[in-house]
C-alpha cells in the first residue's frame, strides 16, 4: 500500500514536471501510407514525409529549400573531385549510438548498393573517407559541383545499428523481402518512431535531445507527438479534418478548397510546388502510332509543335481548370531550381490564327488526328487540363482524342514508348537544373540517368553537349550551359510547358507550419496553440 | 450424401480455376508494378532486372501456371507494395472485416426482423408506411453515399462518432478486436449501419412479404378460430414459418457483406481486407489482389456448398428424387 502511495506521489510529481512541457499532438492525414521505413529503399514522397521527421541528412533544407547545416556544420569543395564535410559533434542516434564520420561513410556506401533507390544522388561518388572522427572527405569520379544538393536527400543511418540488425543494404523491394528496417528506425532526427501499424497508424514522439531544437527556426516548434494516419477516401479525409479528428491534411482535394476556406477553425495554406506540368510528344518515329497522318510524323516539324503551343489558352486553364492555383510557365522548371532564368520563362503567345497558319505551312491545313494520353489521378486536375487542351486544339483543327487513365496503366504505357503525345509532371528533388535536363531531354543512350524519362526520344546533339557540361563543370561555364539549354528548350519546343503546380495544405487554425515547395511538412517547425 | 459432396467439390474446382484465370488476366492490365516500384529514377538495367526478378518476362501461361501451383499450397508470395507475405497481410486484416460484417449482419437481423413483422401485421399504420419509405432509401441509395451522409451528420455536424478508422483495438492472440474499448465500439457504429442498411431493408421486405403470405393460410385461420391469443398466433405460428427463406437469405448475404465491404471500408478507412484490396489496386499489387479475389471466390463457393447441403438435409424431395434415380 505504502509502495502504491509512493508510486502515486511520484507519478504526480512527474506530472508536475511534465506540465512545464505541455503535450502537443499533431494528428496528420494524407491519402497514402509509406510502404517501408528504410531510408534508402523507396524514393517517393509518401516515404520521405515520415522518414525526414526521424532521420537527418548531412545537409538540411531551410524553409525556402536552401541548403542549411544538418549533421554537417560546414562543407567545401577542396579540390575539383573532393568535397570535405565537417560533422556536428555530440549528436546521438535515438538508440544511443554516437554519430561519427564512420556512419557517413557507411550511409553513402549503403545508398550506392544495387538495392538502393537513391543511387542518382550518389552516382558521382567514388568513395568516402573518414579523415578525422568528425571530418569526412567525399571523392567523386568527376567534379560534382552540385554534390551538396544531392547529398541533402541522403538520410544518415548508424553503422553499428544497421550491422547488428543485418540491414547493411537497403531493403530489396524487388525480391520483396522484409528486413529490420522495413518497420524500425534509428535516426538522429527531431522525432523518433514510437509505433507503426502499416496502413493504419504511425506514431512519432519528440526527441528532446535533438541538436536542432536550439536553431532559431525550430525554437518555436512545440509538437511533442505526431500521429500519422492514412485516409484514402477524399471525402472522409476532409470530414475528419472538419470534425476535428485530424489537425493536418497534406493533400486536400481541390474541389473542397473553397468550402474549407469558409469553414470555421480551418486554414488552407497554399504555395508553389517544385513540379512542372507539360506536354511531351513522340519526335522520333517516322510515323506516329496514334494519328491519321501516314508516312510522316507531324511532331518532327517544329511548326507543328509551335502551332499546338500557340493554340493553348493557358490563362483560361489557370483561371478555370486550376481555379487560380497554378503558376503559368514557359520553361522547364520553377524559380526554386538552381539555373532558373527569368528571361527564358516566356511562353509562345496564345494565338489561334498563328497556330492555323503554322499548321497550313507545315502541310496540315485541315489539321490531323492524334490521341492524347493523360493520367487521371497523378497531378492536380490532370484529366481536366487535358480536356481543356483537347477543346483548344480542336479550334485550330487538331482533332485530339483524350485517353485518360489511372497512373498505373498510364506510366506503363508511356514507359513502353507507346504514346504519341502525353501529359507529364516533373518534380526536381535536387533543386538543380541538371536533374530535369538529364532525365527529360538527354538522348537515351543507356548512360546512367540519361533520358530515362525522355519517352518522346527528343535528341539534340547540342543539348547533349550542354548537359555534359552541367555534369562536369562548375561556376560560370555551367551556368552558361544551363542558360543556353533553357534557350534551346524555349526555341526548339521539345515540350509544351503549361504550369508549375500549386499545392494546398489544409489544417486546423491552431496549427502553424511553414508551407514547403517540396510538399514535405517539417513538424520540427510546427507550433500548436 | 458423400457422393453428392464430392460431386459438388469437383464442380467447385473449375469455378475456382476460372476465377483465378480471370483475375490473373485482368491484373495484367491494371498497370505495371514495375513502374510503380521503380519510382522516378532508374536505369534501363535496373528496370530489366526488376522485370526478371518478378518473373514478368515469362509468357502469360507460365506465369499463370506458377501462380496456380503456389496458390494451391496457400502461397501467394509477397506483396509488391508492403514486401510482406500476402497470407500474413490478409490474416491481419481479416478480424476487422469479420467484426464489421457480423455487426452489420446483426444490425440487419435485429432491426430488420421486427420491422418486417410489424409492417406485416399492421399493414396500414403510418409507422409501417414510414418503414417502407425508409426501406426504399436503403435499397436505392448507394453505400458510399449513405456512408458519407452518416459521416456528415454524426461526425461533422454532431461530433458524436468518429468519421474514420477502427478506434483502439485489443489484441487477443492473432485476433485484434474493437469490441473491448469504448472508442472501438464507437468507431464500429457508422460503418456497421452503412454496410448493414441494404441487408436490413432486404430482410424487412422479405419478412413482411412472407408474413402477409402466411397470415392468409388456413392453419392461421384455424389457430385464430381455436381462440389462441394474437401473440401465439403471430410469433409461435406465423413468424416461425417465415424463417426458412429468411435464414437462407441471411446466410447468403453474409458472404456478400464480407465480400463487398470494400466500399464501406474505403469510405470509413476501415483497416480490413476490402481496404487492403483497394490500396493494392492503386499500387498494382497483383499478389494481394489475386489472393483476395480467390479468397472471396472460396467464401462464395463454400457458402453455396453449405446451402446446397442444407437444402439436401431439409428438403426430403431432393433425396427421394436422387434415390429413385431413373424416371
Amino acid at each position: 500500500m505504502r509502495k502504491l502511495l509512493m508510486a502515486a506521489a511520484l507519478a504526480m510529481g512527474l506530472g508536475v514536471v511534465l506540465g512545464g512541457a505541455e503535450a502537443h499532438t499533431v494528428r496528420w492525414a494524407a491519402s497514402g501510407d509509406p510502404n517501408t521505413m528504410d531510408p534508402h529503399s523507396q524514393n517517393v514522397g509518401t516515404v520521405t514525409m515520415v522518414l525526414q521527421q526521424i532521420y537527418d541528412p548531412l545537409i538540411a533544407r531551410d524553409q525556402n529549400l536552401g541548403l542549411a547545416p544538418g549533421l554537417a556544420t560546414r562543407w567545401e569543395q577542396q579540390e575539383p573531385n573532393r568535397w570535405r564535410f565537417w560533422l556536428r559533434p555530440g549528436v546521438k542516434f535515438h538508440e544511443g549510438q554516437a554519430f561519427t564520420a564512420d556512419d557517413v561513410v557507411f550511409t553513402i556506401t549503403r545508398a550506392q548498393q544495387p538495392t538502393s533507390n537513391y543511387a542518382i544522388y550518389v552516382d558521382t561518388i567514388e568513395r568516402s573517407v573518414q579523415v578525422e572522427p568528425l571530418v569526412v572527405d567525399v571523392i567523386t569520379r568527376v567534379p560534382d559541383p552540385i554534390l551538396p544538393n544531392k547529398i541533402a536527400s541522403i538520410l544518415i543511418m548508424s553503422r553499428s545499428w544497421a550491422e547488428q540488425n543485418n540491414s547493411t543494404r537497403p531493403q530489396n523491394t524487388r525480391a520483396r523481402e522484409e528486413m529490420h528496417t522495413t518497420r524500425n528506425t534509428n535516426g538522429t532526427g527531431a522525432f523518433r518512431l514510437q509505433s507503426r501499424e502499416p496502413d493504419v497508424r504511425t506514431v512519432m514522439a519528440r526527441n528532446n535531445d535533438w541538436w536542432g531544437w536550439q536553431e532559431p527556426a525550430s525554437q518555436e516548434g512545440n509538437v511533442t507527438e505526431i500521429v500519422y494516419r492514412p485516409i484514402s477516401s477524399d471525402a472522409t479525409r476532409i470530414a475528419a479534418l472538419l470534425s476535428g479528428e485530424v489537425d493536418f491534411v497534406l493533400d486536400p482535394p481541390l474541389q473542397d478548397l473553397n468550402r474549407l476556406r469558409q469553414a470555421q477553425g480551418i486554414r488552407v495554406l497554399e504555395g508553389p510546388e517544385v513540379r512542372t506540368i507539360f506536354i511531351a510528344m513522340d519526335v522520333h518515329r517516322d510515323e506516329l502510332q496514334y494519328s491519321d497522318v501516314r508516312g510522316r510524323n507531324p511532331f518532327k516539324d517544329l511548326r507543328v509543335r509551335q502551332a499546338l503551343y500557340h493554340a493553348i489558352d493557358i490563362q483560361a486553364i489557370h483561371r478555370t481548370t486550376m481555379r487560380g492555383q497554378s503558376v503559368v510557365t514557359g520553361t522547364l522548371f520553377p524559380p526554386q531550381v538552381n539555373g532558373y532564368t527569368q528571361s527564358e520563362d516566356v511562353r509562345l503567345p496564345y494565338d489561334q490564327a498563328r497556330a492555323r497558319a503554322l499548321l497550313a505551312e507545315a502541310g496540315y491545313p485541315n489539321g490531323f488526328e492524334i490521341t492524347l494520353d493523360c493520367p487521371n489521378n497523378r497531378y492536380i486536375n490532370d484529366e481536366q487540363i487535358c480536356q481543356a487542351i483537347v477543346a483548344m486544339w480542336a479550334r485550330v483543327g487538331v482533332r485530339a482524342r483524350l485517353n485518360a487513365m489511372p497512373l498505373g496503366p498510364f506510366f506503363a504505357k508511356i514507359q513502353r514508348e507507346d504514346s504519341s503525345i502525353y501529359l507529364l509532371g516533373w518534380g526536381v528533388p535536387t533543386l538543380d537544373a541538371l536533374y530535369s535536363f538529364q532525365s527529360l531531354l538527354r538522348t537515351r543512350d543507356g548512360g546512367h540517368g540519361n533520358g530515362i524519362w525522355n519517352y518522346g526520344r527528343y535528341s539534340n546533339p547540342r543539348m547533349d553537349q550542354l548537359i555534359e557540361i552541367m555534369v562536369n563543370q562548375s561556376g560560370e561555364a555551367r551556368n552558361a550551359a544551363i542558360r543556353e539549354a533553357l534557350r534551346i528548350y524555349r526555341e526548339d519546343v521539345p515540350h509544351i510547358p503549361l504550369h508549375h503546380q500549386m499545392i494546398p495544405w489544409a489544417m486546423r487554425s491552431n496549427l502553424a507550419i511553414p508551407h514547403m515547395a517540396n510538399n514535405q511538412p517539417y513538424f520540427r517547425w510546427a507550433r500548436m496553440n | 450424401m458423400f457422393a453428392f459432396i464430392i460431386s459438388r467439390i469437383l464442380q467447385a474446382v473449375p469455378v475456382m480455376l476460372t476465377v483465378a484465370l480471370i483475375s490473373f488476366a485482368m491484373f495484367a492490365y491494371v498497370g505495371d508494378p514495375v513502374a510503380i516500384m521503380l519510382g522516378q529514377d532508374f536505369t534501363e538495367a535496373q528496370r530489366d532486372a526488376l522485370v526478371r526478378d518478378l518473373g514478368l518476362d515469362q509468357p502469360f501461361w507460365m506465369q499463370f501456371a506458377h501462380f496456380v501451383a503456389n496458390a494451391v499450397q496457400g502461397e501467394f508470395g509477397l506483396s509488391y507494395r508492403l514486401s510482406r507475405p500476402v497470407a500474413d497481410l490478409i490474416a491481419e486484416r481479416a478480424p476487422a472485416t469479420l467484426e464489421l460484417a457480423f455487426c452489420a449482419a446483426g444490425i440487419a437481423l435485429l432491426v430488420g426482423l421486427p420491422m418486417g413483422v410489424y409492417t406485416g401485421l399492421y399493414r396500414n399504420s403510418w409507422l409501417s408506411r414510414f418503414f417502407l419509405t425508409f426501406s426504399l432509401i436503403g435499397v436505392s441509395l448507394p453505400t458510399f453515399l449513405i456512408g458519407i451522409l452518416l459521416i456528415l451528420v454524426f461526425a461533422v455536424w454532431l461530433g458524436w462518432l468518429p468519421s474514420f478508422g477502427r478506434g483502439d483495438t485489443v489484441r487477443i492472440g492473432w485476433w485484434t478486436t474493437g469490441f473491448l474499448t469504448w472508442s472501438g465500439i464507437k468507431a464500429l457504429i457508422l460503418p456497421a449501419i452503412t454496410l448493414g442498411l441494404f441487408q436490413l431493408t432486404l430482410i424487412m421486405r422479405l419478412v413482411r412479404a412472407e408474413m402477409l403470405e402466411v397470415l392468409r393460410t388456413d392453419y392461421i385461420k384455424f389457430a385464430r378460430a381455436r381462440g389462441l391469443p394474437n401473440r401465439a398466433v403471430h410469433f409461435g405460428h406465423a413468424l416461425k414459418n417465415t424463417m426458412v427463406p429468411v435464414i437462407t437469405i441471411v446466410g447468403l448475404q453474409l458472404g456478400a457483406i464480407i465480400a463487398f465491404a470494400i466500399v464501406t471500408e474505403t469510405v470509413f478507412q476501415w483497416p480490413g481486407m476490402g481496404l487492403l484490396f483497394i490500396q493494392s489496386v492503386g499500387a498494382a499489387d497483383i499478389p494481394v489482389m489475386s489472393a483476395y479475389l480467390m479468397l472471396i471466390a472460396l467464401v462464395f463457393v463454400s457458402i453455396n456448398l453449405i446451402v446446397d447441403l442444407l437444402y439436401y438435409a431439409v428438403d426430403p424431395r431432393l433425396r427421394i428424387g436422387r434415390g429413385q434415380g431413373g424416371h
